[in-house]
């Protein structure tokens, strides 16, 4: 016979303003199996934890329900009270009568009948609670850091600094994202190639990263601490180990293709480096535009190369490494403006362009040298006019959603121009100013006073006439219909998420917001973690940020994982599901419906019966499962059973509530 | 409702809103148009547009529906506004500078605040002090409201707050320099 023992939290008044404790405990007394019930102001405070202790010793009670708030608030705190007691602390559970019962009930007599309900339920379950114990998983203490951008390079040169090796996978060439890509950044206006350039040559070089450039996550077994990762490295055509990167091959090469890099305002070779900063510092060969593949000519490349480094016969490589944690910074992609805004012309007007191409134009070491003038002829603009929340705050359109930087990126181009072309003028059609951002409100404030005229509302129309575009709005603080002839106009389009943080969610079993932007465990309390154990995001992967908000929350994904591999090793939870292999039918729709990858079909010989028979039975893998009980539900012969949530468990709650 | 082109209207009128605003002190960049002016102004009740508006169509080069704006005649120069003001943005002297390049430019929205602003400097000028009494007789005769306010002198004599008598100062020189030192001579 269990002796369970009953503690009441008043939480105040929080519970006490709404549930009759008295007439509560009143009613506990009369439970089955109930040999002590106490009530206290505040269970979960140091007096109240001594309470329960001390009672546990008096009462000799082998099992506790308290009655309180959610056991996402306190559960934790109660097991751990319950270690240094002779009751394990998993004979635990907690009878939500705040967020469940008093919070959202006004009505006391009502209030009292529930929380009476609710601590039945919970004595009739923790009557069957068996004693569970956690184990030791091992960690590979090696990190996977998937995109190069600057969130990726932060994390990587945060763990690798704290001793740790750390494999960075970018897709592109180079590592850098688009950082690297930009002129100048908020609010200081630092140079952003000299703040991300030398992060990125510290990459390059520390003993503890090692860079895999133009590759990708292709498959993921294991759990935390104990992840299998392949990753697909591209065939670059170049032999890396013997390459100098003296850069020849792309001098002489003659195949020119419009650069990503740059925005398509210039041209790159065929054999390439994207930018002179780039890191690895050494060219790879775009076999798409490579006439040695497209014609089977050419091969100046080979034929220059001193170091006998060009390989045309490289092929795709799939390593397979163990890692204990994964970071995941992906980051954006600015959303495809022309195939939704008719109104701006569909990217048919060679002058409206969005604002990464306008980074490409102001920057000192792109194409123009930073002297800013139109795509379409080359000439200086005098009149600009940028046009903020370009499919951002557009549900009809875009997103519903604020990307974030834009505001200031926008605020930070007006400066620039003015800056740069004394007599031009500026217009900025904004919807509200958001420069939330530490020294952002004055760094717009300036904007201002450089002479840029912010006009609120949308741009409706451009349309060319003669050389200029004509971009109609209303300025809405004086109920003005106005219009500006510009001679370009700069789009502060949104940011979407890469095209691959779908796969990379799949793999890792990292779920998705609406928006496609990976989603956090908690957004105000795990903001990094994510819902699969060991695997954490950084940067515009979880979402649109600023440069300083991703270093931020690399670095705090990175200390993370640091903290993770500073110990011996990891507490597994008891709370998984286990397969009675006598019930299981082999019929697999546990596999299908597990989020986590937990569960594998086995085939097994096994003696039933007096006979030997060959049959599949489910396996669950005790590091993955996280215990989230679909399986159970899904089990038509009740093979499989959630520790801590048994079926009996279950029952036993539905019956005490209806029966 | 009128379309305003706005890099007609800046190439056009962006000297002479800048000049007439400094002319004031008062940078019109600075204005983030929160209305804190309009919202605590005791005039916008007979205002045609509010004192906030005055500034953004300023900042938009919009000088001609300046011009036709009766508000900046109405201000009554009571400074609430810019005791408020975040940004420290003195409208009401921005108002009186587009009162004078508004009647520069022979435009005069509400005639009888000209009359009475005229009249009123010009007896300072005289006498370095307004004389009440005088001062409504010539702005009745000026503005054409003959019997405005007339009812109210009897009144006003028998408490001794109007009188037949000129008042003045000693020294009439000086407040004659001053007024032309900061007007340029207009009043006289």
């Amino acid at each position: 016979m269990s002796r369970i023992g009953v503690f009441l939290c008043h939480c105040g008044t929080n519970i006490a303003a709404t549930v009759d404790m008295t007439r509560l405990a009143e009613a506990t007394k009369e439970l089955p199996g109930v040999v002590y019930v106490e009530e206290n102001k505040y269970m979960c405070s140091e007096p109240g934890q001594q309470a329960v202790k001390q009672s546990i010793i008096d009462r000799g009670i082998d099992r506790i329900v308290i009655a309180s708030c959610s056991p996402r608030m306190h559960e934790l705190t109660f097991r751990k009270m319950l270690t240094d007691t002779s009751v394990n602390p998993y004979m635990l559970e907690i009878a939500n009568i705040r967020e469940q019962c008093s919070w959202v009930h006004k009505d006391k007599e009502a209030g009292t009948k529930k929380a009476i309900d609710l601590v039945r339920m919970a004595v009739a379950k923790v009557d069957r609670n068996a004693p569970l114990f956690t184990s030791e998983i091992p960690i590979t203490k090696r990190a996977l850091v998937i995109g190069g951008g600057i969130a990726g390079i932060q994390a990587a040169l945060d763990i690798a600094d704290a001793g740790f090796p750390v494999t960075l996978v970018e897709k592109e060439p180079s590592i850098g994202g688009k950082m690297v890509m930009l002129d100048k950044t908020f609010p200081t206006m630092d140079c952003s190639a000299c703040i991300c350039a030398p992060k990125m040559n510290d990459v390059g070089a520390h003993p503890n990263i090692e860079i895999m450039s133009l590759s990708e996550v292709e498959e993921v077994t294991g759990y935390v601490g104990n992840f299998t990762v392949t990753i697909r490295q591209k065939a670059k055509y170049i032999d890396y180990d013997l390459c100098t990167g003296c850069g020849l091959c792309e001098q002489k090469c003659p195949s020119k293709v419009t650069s990503e890099y740059e925005r398509g305002l210039a041209k790159r070779k065929a054999v390439y480096k994207p930018f002179a900063q780039a890191v690895p510092s050494k060219p790879i060969i775009d076999a798409k535009n490579c006439r040695k593949f497209t014609e089977d000519r050419c091969g100046v490349c080979e034929k220059l190369c001193t170091v006998n480094a060009i390989r045309f016969d490289d092929e795709d490589k799939l390593v397979t490494l163990e890692y204990g944690a994964v970071i995941i910074a992906t980051g954006y992609e600015l959303i495809d403006w022309t195939s939704l805004y008719g109104e701006y012309g569909a990217g048919a007007y060679p002058d409206v362009i969005d604002g990464l191409t306008f980074e490409r134009i102001i920057n000192a070491s792109g194409p123009t040298e930073g002297h800013i003038v139109r795509p379409s002829d080359g000439k200086e603009p005098k009149t600009v006019v940028m046009i903020k929340c370009v499919g951002s705050r557009d549900p009809h359109k875009g997103k519903a959603y604020c990307s974030r930087a834009c505001c200031m990126y926008g605020a930070k181009h007006a400066h620039q121009f003015l800056d740069k072309i004394a007599d031009g003028e500026c217009y900025v059609f904004y919807m509200d100013v958001r420069a939330m951002g530490k020294g952002y409100d004055e760094f717009y404030m300036n904007t201002l006073q450089d002479g840029a005229t912010y006009i609120r509302g949308r741009v409706a129309k451009i349309y060319p006439e003669g050389d200029k575009y004509i971009c109609i709005g209303e300025d809405t603080i004086s109920s003005k219909i106005v219009t500006v002839s510009a001679d370009l106009v700069v789009l502060d389009t949104a940011m979407e998420p890469q095209e691959s943080a779908d796969a990379i969610g799949r793999l890792f079993g990292v779920s998705r917001d609406l928006d496609g932007w990976l989603t956090e465990a908690h957004p105000k309390l795990r903001p990094v973690e994510t819902n699969t154990a060991g695997v954490y995001l950084a940067g515009t992967a979880q979402g649109p940020k600023d440069i300083p908000d991703c270093v931020a929350q690399a670095s705090a994904a990175a200390a993370k994982v640091i903290g993770m591999f500073c110990l011996k090793a990891l507490e597994s939870n008891p709370m998984i599901s286990v397969v009675d292999e006598i019930n299981c039918r082999g019929c697999g729709d546990c596999v299908d419906v597990c989020p986590y990858k937990a569960i594998a079909m086995e085939t097994v010989e096994r003696r039933e019966n007096s006979v030997w028979v060959t049959r599949d039975i489910a396996v669950i893998n005790s590091g993955l499962c996280q215990g989230c009980g679909a399986c159970t539900a899904s089990c038509k012969s009740s093979a499989l059973d959630l520790l801590g949530f048994t079926n009996e468990q279950i029952l036993q709650e539905v019956d005490a509530l209806c029966l | 409702m009128d379309t305003i082109d706005l890099s007609a209207s800046r190439a056009k009128h962006k000297r002479s809103t800048e000049a007439v605003a400094s002319a004031a002190g008062v940078n019109l960049k600075d204005c983030y148009q929160c209305g804190k002016c309009s919202a605590g102004c005791p005039v916008t009740h007979a205002m045609d547009v509010m004192p906030r508006e005055v500034i953004r169509l300023m900042q938009l080069g919009a000088w001609d529906e300046v011009l036709d704006a009766k508000t900046p005649w109405l201000c009554a120069s009571c400074i609430t506004c810019v005791t408020r003001c975040p940004q420290d943005v003195d409208l009401p002297s921005l108002m009186e500078e587009v009162r004078r390049a508004s009647k520069a430019a022979g435009n005069r929205p509400v005639k009888e605040a000209d009359v009475f602003n005229d009249l009123f400097l010009k007896g300072i000028y005289q006498s370095g002090k307004s004389n009440e009494l005088y001062m409504m007789m010539k702005y009745n005769l000026a503005s054409g409201h003959l019997f405005q306010d007339m009812f109210n002198a009897p009144h006003l004599m028998l408490k001794g707050m109007v009188g037949f008598k000129v008042h003045g100062v000693k020294d009439k020189a000086d407040v004659r320099r001053i007024i032309d030192k900061c007007l340029g001579g207009e009043a006289s």
